[in-house]
């Protein structure tokens, strides 16, 4: 069969394209061709998926070789590496040099600090009063606050920082020259943050890093930069955008919320099964290639092919979630793919975990009679999805 | 050269497919949890690159006298 057009169109809602759960039903292996590169396979039930994000027959260090020629969004190949395109053994040299810093146990210990922020965000709003802007006045400033104090990134350089971001996550939604630019910025803006810890150290992430790479050479320069900008986007652009869309989520499920309003301690599993069924990423992703032939749902795919495969969109799987497009709190087993599987399993989901419950379940609990005060417009064109505004009266 | 023994806390693991990426000759996912292949094994780096990289801290390295190799705290 001809290769599809890829990726689909994206949906106005937070919901799965259709056609992603017509090829999980008839055509679980499928041939597609993205806007640039070589055609690709897309991978679509959860089995597979599994495999293709954990076996280490699959790859993602190839897609940077020089005469790849990667299936991909944008025009210009990918050339700076990160750790998102690092496989073993280079990948855990870099990943456990700031996996402590991310245990369950360690995130606990800030969970205070969450609330404190949550707190204090909640009582502008309301002194603010309704309508009131989820978005600009809770969502990305918990997330925001959160990973730059962690990292070390001083709170009055947060809105330049957000504005590079904005556009360094984009696809379609900036110009390509437009995004490069902003890339560029944010490197430069953590190079010279980089100089700074190494002037005057800090309880903080940026400079365990400098001094992995200064004292221990764990790392090299670049890969500090890179680790450093990496760690500012993903640390709040998932989390900050996930908190808009649960609460637009959970006010246009009034059943879920009333539920939930009654139960509150529901709240983690209500946050694993938000997780789970709200379709975040907008991109097709980094592209696994196979280091030899490997068999997914009776399709052989060749050494040197490459497989995309969506955590969301294997998250919709029947075979593993009963009624996987019903929102349902009480699943004795949920282990869905929202942070990834494998060595790239997100670094930051205890963080992420911790931060979504401190903000929902404080919301909640603050405004009893919350609700939307206009319609809803989500974000395109980006790797991740979130509301452009979250308009709220109470 | 000394054995070294490995645990796994399976009311803390997630079944991120972390240890079993990083050590594939020593963990496998079973029934969504992860459990050593085998313990005790020989001294091998990737037992406790695993147990590092864990976000649970849910698996435990030994050596044969029982001191704890990783996680360290």
């Amino acid at each position: 069969m001809a290769a599809r057009p890829y990726p689909f169109p994206e949906p106005d809602d937070l919901v799965v394209h259709e056609t992603y759960l017509e090829l999980q039903r008839d055509e679980p292996v499928a041939r597609v061709r993205l806007p640039y590169g070589r055609e690709a396979w897309l991978a679509t039930r959860y089995a597979d998926a599994k495999v293709v994000l954990a076996d280490p027959r699959f790859r993602r260090a190839p897609v940077m070789d020089a005469d790849y020629d990667p299936p991909r969004t944008m025009p210009e190949v990918p050339h700076i590496t990160t750790i998102l395109s690092m496989d073993p053994p280079e990948h855990t040299r870099l990943r456990r040099i700031l996996a402590k810093a991310f245990t369950a146990r360690r995130t606990g210990q800030l969970r205070e600090r969450a609330q404190q922020i949550v707190d204090g965000l909640l009582d502008d709003i309301e002194a603010q009063g309704p309508p009131a802007d989820l978005v600009d006045g809770l969502a990305m400033p918990v997330a925001i606050t959160l990973i730059s104090e962690m990292l070390g990134v001083p709170a009055l350089d947060r809105a330049k920082f957000r504005e590079w971001s904005d556009a360094a996550v984009a696809i379609t939604a900036f110009t390509v020259p437009e995004i490069e630019a902003a890339a560029a910025s944010l490197r430069a803006y953590i190079r010279d943050l980089v100089e700074d810890k190494r002037e005057h150290p800090a309880d903080d992430m940026l400079t365990v890093l400098v001094h992995a790479h200064d004292n221990d050479d764990r790392l090299t320069e670049e890969e500090l930069v890179s680790f450093g900008v990496t760690l500012l986007i993903a640390g709040h652009e998932t989390t900050g955008s996930e908190i808009g869309n649960f609460v637009y989520q959970l006010l246009t499920h009034p059943e879920r919320l009333a539920e939930l309003r009654a139960d509150p301690s529901l709240v983690p599993a209500a946050v694993e099964e938000l997780l789970r069924i709200t379709k975040l990423s907008g991109s097709p992703g980094f592209p696994r290639i196979a280091t030899a032939d490997v068999e997914l749902s009776g399709v052989t795919i060749r050494a040197g092919e490459a497989v995309f495969v969506d955590g969301l969109v294997a998250n919709r799987d029947p075979a593993v979630f009963p009624n996987p497009h019903e929102l349902d709190f009480h699943r004795e087993h949920n282990p869905h793919f929202a942070f990834g599987h494998g060595v790239h399993h997100c670094i930051g989901a205890p963080l992420a975990r911790m931060e979504l419950q401190v903000s929902i379940s404080t919301l909640l609990n603050r405004f009893p009679r919350l609700e939307l005060a206009d319609e809803v417009k989500f974000k395109k064109g980006r790797l991740v999805r979130g509301p452009e505004r979250l308009l709220v009266r109470w | 050269m000394s054995e070294w023994t490995i645990e796994v806390d399976r009311g803390a693991c997630l079944g991120t497919g972390m240890c079993t990426s990083i050590a594939p000759d020593h963990f496998r996912l079973d029934g969504g949890t992860s459990t050593p292949v085998k313990s005790p094994v020989d001294p091998d780096d990737a037992v406790v690159d695993a147990a590092e990289s864990c976000p649970m801290e849910a698996i435990l390295v030994r050596s044969a006298d029982g001191a704890v190799l990783a996680p360290q705290p």
